[in-house]
């Protein structure tokens, strides 16, 4: 269910592809796989949003934004929220991993290696700033919802773990 | 029909909400930074959960109920949180075993909604059930922990056990409105949900060295709108804004 619905122009979907995660800024929504369908109707815009965590106060922020975003080009838009599809890590699009990474977070492992770094110390985790695997887990919550801390064996770098969620 | 299924977006929403108030008193006050910040992370999921449950809820009821009257303007009577949840925080250990005796609960319960006849319910318990996982993990691993740490860490979670142990048998009471529920679909089967419970919650508590509490007194009634002296204190807490400034929004 990875699929999005975009029947729209390129000028709105470079509007919404300017709205980033205020969590994760260097992030766009898109590349997040939160914006599940946008539809045009009447000059109006609608768009489907999938949460990432039920209690995400970032979701709030993001329909915000992207209705700022859409006037200040001139259009009407309508955000609604839907649940299912449920979101999952695997929405994260390829560049959205690449660019979480050089942010400074780890992009989240498949679900068997997840559990393994998560409850049993495993070393899988990259560094992400010297790329070792030896690293270690601080705490299995983060900063947000969606983040665990980790800390690096070999360079000592403190540094976020995106879980996955599936 | 649409009153009956209100009712219990009550009972299903209502443990989440309580618990994650009591949670939320953590914050800032847990015992080391990583137990705060993950405490609060799981009341923030359990929010999210209420506030996707109570949405339902109110657009079901119609008239000019939200999902912050839903949470606020009820009366004591009227919520359906069973006894565990509204228990004290107390110490650590007694934090950990309710947030794991509810966790234990909580998973099977979501897991079997997801075949709901209402779709919207199984939505909301599709999500539900992929951040639940993670909490029943980490109170699985403090409960493993403290139980086999040392004397004292034993000695303090089997005294809050003792105690909690004495509420567990309300998840699985079945009301009228739970059995028709589940007569139709929509709701889960409880009975189906109690023998992997014990049989979860069994294995875990050998593991982590402790002793399954003996004692037939069980309290139950909680779903039907009674509580313990604990409640009123929470929603005093819980609802003063409201109450105090009706209509509020920040």
């Amino acid at each position: 269910m990875l699929t999005t619905e975009y029947s729209i122009s390129d000028e709105i979907f470079e509007i919404i592809r300017s709205v980033h995660d205020p969590e994760i800024p260097v992030l766009t929504v898109v590349d997040l796989g939160v914006v599940k369908k946008v539809r045009v109707k009447d000059h109006k815009v609608f768009i489907d949003i999938t949460p990432t965590y039920s209690g995400c106060p970032a979701m709030d922020v993001i329909s915000d934004d992207l209705i700022a975003a859409l006037k200040a080009k001139g259009y009407q838009a309508e955000i609604n929220l839907i649940l299912s599809p449920a979101w999952s890590t695997d929405m994260i699009t390829e560049t959205g991993r690449k660019a979480m990474e050089v942010y400074g977070i780890a992009a989240p492992l498949e679900p068997s290696n997840d559990i393994l770094a998560l409850t049993e110390d495993a070393k899988m985790v990259p560094c992400t700033r010297c790329q070792s695997k030896n690293t270690k887990l601080i705490s299995q919550f983060g900063s947000t919802a969606c983040k665990a801390l980790f800390q690096c064996n070999d360079c000592h770098e403190p540094f976020d773990y995106f879980k996955c969620l599936k | 029909m649409e009153n009956k299924i209100y009712d219990y977006l009550l009972t299903l929403g209502d443990n989440s909400l309580i618990l994650g108030h009591r949670l939320s008193e953590l914050c800032g006050h847990g015992p080391s930074l990583e137990t705060d910040i993950a405490l609060t992370n799981i009341s923030l999921d359990l929010y999210g959960q209420v506030r996707n449950f109570f949405q339902y809820a109110s657009e079901l009821s119609g008239e000019d109920a939200s999902e912050d009257s839903v949470a606020f303007l009820r009366t004591e009577r009227e919520y359906k949180n069973s006894w565990l949840v509204e228990q004290p925080n107390e110490d650590f250990a007694h934090v950990i075993c309710r947030q794991f005796l509810f966790d234990s609960f909580h998973m099977p319960l979501m897991k079997q909604l997801c075949s709901s006849s209402d779709e919207r319910i199984a939505a909301i318990a599709e999500k539900s059930i992929k951040e639940s996982l993670y909490h029943e993990r980490f109170s699985s691993e403090w409960m493993k922990r403290l139980g086999g740490g040392t004397e004292v860490s034993n000695q303090k979670l089997q005294s809050a056990l003792n105690h909690l142990y004495l509420f567990i048998n309300e998840f699985f009471q079945e009301t009228p409105l739970d059995k028709e529920m589940k007569e139709n679909g929509i709701g889960a089967d409880l009975e189906a949900i109690k023998e992997v419970y014990f049989q979860n919650v069994n294995t875990l508590l050998k593991e982590a060295e402790l002793t399954i509490p003996e004692t037939n007194w069980r309290q139950t009634d909680g779903k039907q709108g009674f509580h313990s002296e604990h409640l009123g204190f929470i929603l005093a807490e819980l609802q003063y804004m409201q109450r105090t400034y009706p209509n509020s929004e920040w």
